[in-house]
């Protein structure tokens, strides 16, 4: 075959593996929506994560605002401190209130922010005062078996919860 | 410089435990075209690969234009082939190139020549080996006696001053044979290079070359020029020269004797 | 009694031949990346290799991810809808395909189409006395004919696996969205928020570069080492794709268990 013939699939073929990459990266992957240039990062203390996971995205009135940069134990409290990088397009009152919630039934988990408010907005390095943390699926179950038993009867009707 | 470009002096080689080559002693002087003749399997191919450096000499000294080759480093050796063609015994045409792809080869991948002085110098390589109109083939599109002829117009690409050859005759037409003779003839004199060819063709041979060896099992058995050959009275010559099949060199390969195998059959 | 000596000493001898077998490879492989610096000052010849490893495989990649992409598409959905979360979908079908299916499928099926070639090629080179040949030229084969292919072939392996896995997804869309009906927003948007770039995605060509590499490194040793006989050279291709699948898919235990371990 001619070199100029082979020399251009050859070029066609590497454009289209970068283009493929680049869907990925862009369309399938989040590689678009934050780089770490233009977040800022608050902290907050949960009583329970129950299964959050680094990653997870932050959300507020549905939308993605941000992702859960770090998760570790505070040994002075007994809470879990979640950290998280918000998109810095998005600011949020000071008295912003963080609650752990679950996507569908068995879906993931994510944080979503309810805004305060205050005039003072949420800079890098602030924590959020009001938490709220994940529903245990096992204490729900047991407040609502408390609460039944306090009622009328007893366990056998658990059958009926769904 | 000395008169002889290759000198091989009580030479042996081993293929692992087995001894292919004893002591031979050969000689080529610069413009001489030296064939190496004898029966198959007898060490001939082995021994031209020894010149071309493929394989190292058990023992004994090897020396290619003053150059012991046992003692070479890869990078001496490297220099010292761009010197020397080897044509193979089957051409070993390189299939994923054309046939000027492959004469112009050697050329692209040692010289920083131009493409129209690439062009030019493999037309004239293709032109003496009568292949020039033949330049856009691909290998698979060749005769086997073409394919040699553009394996030795690729093996002159560099104006080589020592050429290899590898049974250039076999497998071609009397006239072919003849031409491809008297080619190898005239690239030795014009170009004034030394040419070792080994070959089965004892006729064409005697008709073209300064110089015979004949081995034999692993040792030369004789040696001489053309006439000394034609004239010698020594039965291993006699036996080769005249093409008999009764004489020193047996045409059956070891065997029971032939009525006490026709008897087990029956 | 005697039967057991001589299998004990075939299985000796076998595993003799292995070892030294592994160690012939190395100083190949160790050769192969010392004479590439010059194949790279010839890029010609790479591109060359980047035509026929990369480009000739593009078909059966692309029509092989589209399809697995669809088949994704429908079972994930039979499976996704009976917990009532179809929207998940395209987290299902993407983490697969980016983290697993693409490397590893892509990556068994250039073993069987470029590294079987590549083995075939050689070993008739060398069957031919191509390469001796070349030697005689004062051409180093290694760096002149194995380099190149050596790097063609893995520059091509980890774009024909992002093909793959591209293809595959517009394959689960074409199904789920498409014809099944899937929502589209929620289709694209799980997925971006459940696919990461650095975890997932660049996880995922780095397994395509290492399976590239061994693939490649598989067929051209076996090619180069193959018995110069047609019978010899048809066993070395044999040998390439049975010895790369088995490299993909243990390299592909190891290295997932070195990537997605939690997180
Ligand atoms: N690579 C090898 N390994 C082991 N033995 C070999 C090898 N190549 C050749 N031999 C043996 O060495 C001997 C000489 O072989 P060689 O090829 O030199 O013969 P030849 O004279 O060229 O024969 P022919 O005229 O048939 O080409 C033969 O007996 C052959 O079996
Ligand atoms: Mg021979």
């Amino acid at each position: 075959m001619q070199r100029a013939t082979l020399d251009l699939w050859v070029g066609i073929f590497v454009v289209a593996g970068l283009a493929a990459v680049l869907f990925l990266a862009l369309r399938v992957g989040n590689m678009g929506s934050f780089d770490s240039a233009s977040t800022y990062t608050v902290k907050a203390s949960f009583d329970n994560i129950g299964g959050l996971k680094a990653r997870a995205p932050v959300k507020s009135a549905g939308v993605v605002v941000g992702r859960v940069s770090d998760i570790s134990f505070d040994t002075t409290l007994y809470e879990a401190t979640v950290s998280m990088n918000l998109d810095a397009r998005y600011k949020f009152p000071k008295d912003t209130s963080a609650s752990i919630m679950t996507s569908g039934l068995l879906g993931e988990q994510y944080i979503a922010l309810e805004a305060g408010g205050e005039e003072k907005m949420l800079a890098n390095g602030d924590a959020m005062k009001l938490t709220q943390g994940a529903v245990v699926l096992e204490n729900l179950i047991g407040q609502f078996l408390y609460s039944k038993s306090d009622s009328e009867t007893s366990a056998p009707d658990l059958g009926k919860m769904e | 410089m000395s008169d002889n470009l290759i000198e091989i002096r009580d030479l042996s080689f081993a293929y692992g435990k087995r001894l292919v080559l004893k002591d031979i002693e050969l000689s080529a002087r610069r413009g001489q075209v030296v064939a190496i003749m004898g029966i198959s399997g007898g060490g001939k191919t082995t021994l031209l690969r020894l010149i071309g450096g493929a394989l190292r000499p058990t023992s004994g000294v090897l020396k290619v234009d003053g150059v012991d080759m046992g003692s070479l480093d890869r990078e001496s050796l490297y220099q010292l082939r761009r010197r020397m063609g080897m044509l193979f015994q089957f051409g070993a045409l390189f299939t994923d190139l054309s046939v000027f792809d492959n004469v112009a080869f050697p050329l692209r991948e040692h010289t920083d020549l131009p493409e129209e002085m690439i062009r030019d110098l493999v037309l004239m390589k293709l032109n003496a080996v009568g292949l020039r109109g033949g330049a856009d083939l691909m290998p698979s599109e060749l005769s086997g006696g073409m394919a040699r002829r553009v394996a030795l117009a690729r093996a002159i690409a560099l104006e080589p001053s020592l050429i290899l050859y590898d049974e250039p005759f076999a497998g071609l037409d009397p006239i072919s044979l003849g031409v491809t003779g008297n080619l190898i003839r005239r690239l030795t004199d014009t170009l004034g290079v030394t040419s070792i060819v080994v070959t089965h063709d004892i006729q064409e041979s005697l008709r073209m070359v300064d110089y015979v060896y004949f081995v034999s099992d692993g040792v030369i058995a004789a040696q001489g020029t053309p006439e000394q050959l034609k004239a010698s009275d020594e039965p291993f010559v006699h036996q080769f020269v005249h093409g008999e099949e009764d004489g020193p060199v047996p045409f059956h390969y070891p065997a029971p004797s032939y009525a006490e195998e026709l008897e087990l059959a029956a | 009694m005697n039967s057991l000596l001589d299998s004990l000493r075939g299985i000796g001898a076998r595993v003799i031949d292995g070892i030294w077998r592994m160690g012939v490879a190395t100083r190949f492989f160790l050769m192969i990346l010392l004479q590439s610096g010059q194949s790279f000052r010839r890029f010609h010849l790479i591109i060359r290799e980047i035509y026929s490893a990369g480009v000739l495989s593009l078909i059966i990649i692309l029509v092989s991810g589209l399809f697995v992409g669809m088949v994704l598409g429908l079972q994930g959905y039979e499976t996704l809808q009976t917990y009532g979360s179809e929207e998940a979908l395209g987290v299902l079908v993407s983490l697969s395909l980016v983290r697993e299916l693409g490397p590893v499928v892509a990556a068994l099926l250039f073993a069987s189409r470029a590294g079987s070639a590549i083995t075939a090629e050689i070993g008739l080179m060398k069957a031919t006395e191509q390469l001796a040949a070349m030697e005689m030229m004062a051409v180093d084969p290694v760096a002149r004919v194995v380099a190149p292919r050596f790097w063609g072939a893995v520059i091509s392996m980890p774009l024909l696996a992002a093909m793959f896995s591209a293809m595959g997804i517009l394959g689960g869309y074409l199904v789920g969205v498409v014809l099944i009906g899937v929502d589209e927003g929620a289709f694209w948007s799980q997925m971006q928020a459940a696919v990461d770039f650095r975890e997932d995605i660049l996880n995922g060509v780095l397994k395509s570069v290492v399976f590239g590499v061994a693939v490649t490194a598989i067929a051209l040793f076996e090619g180069y080492d193959a018995p110069p006989t047609a019978e010899g050279v048809s066993r070395a291709t044999t040998r390439t794709v049975v010895t790369s699948s088995l490299a993909i898919l243990g390299l592909d235990f190891i290295l997932t268990a070195f990537m997605f371990r939690g997180v």
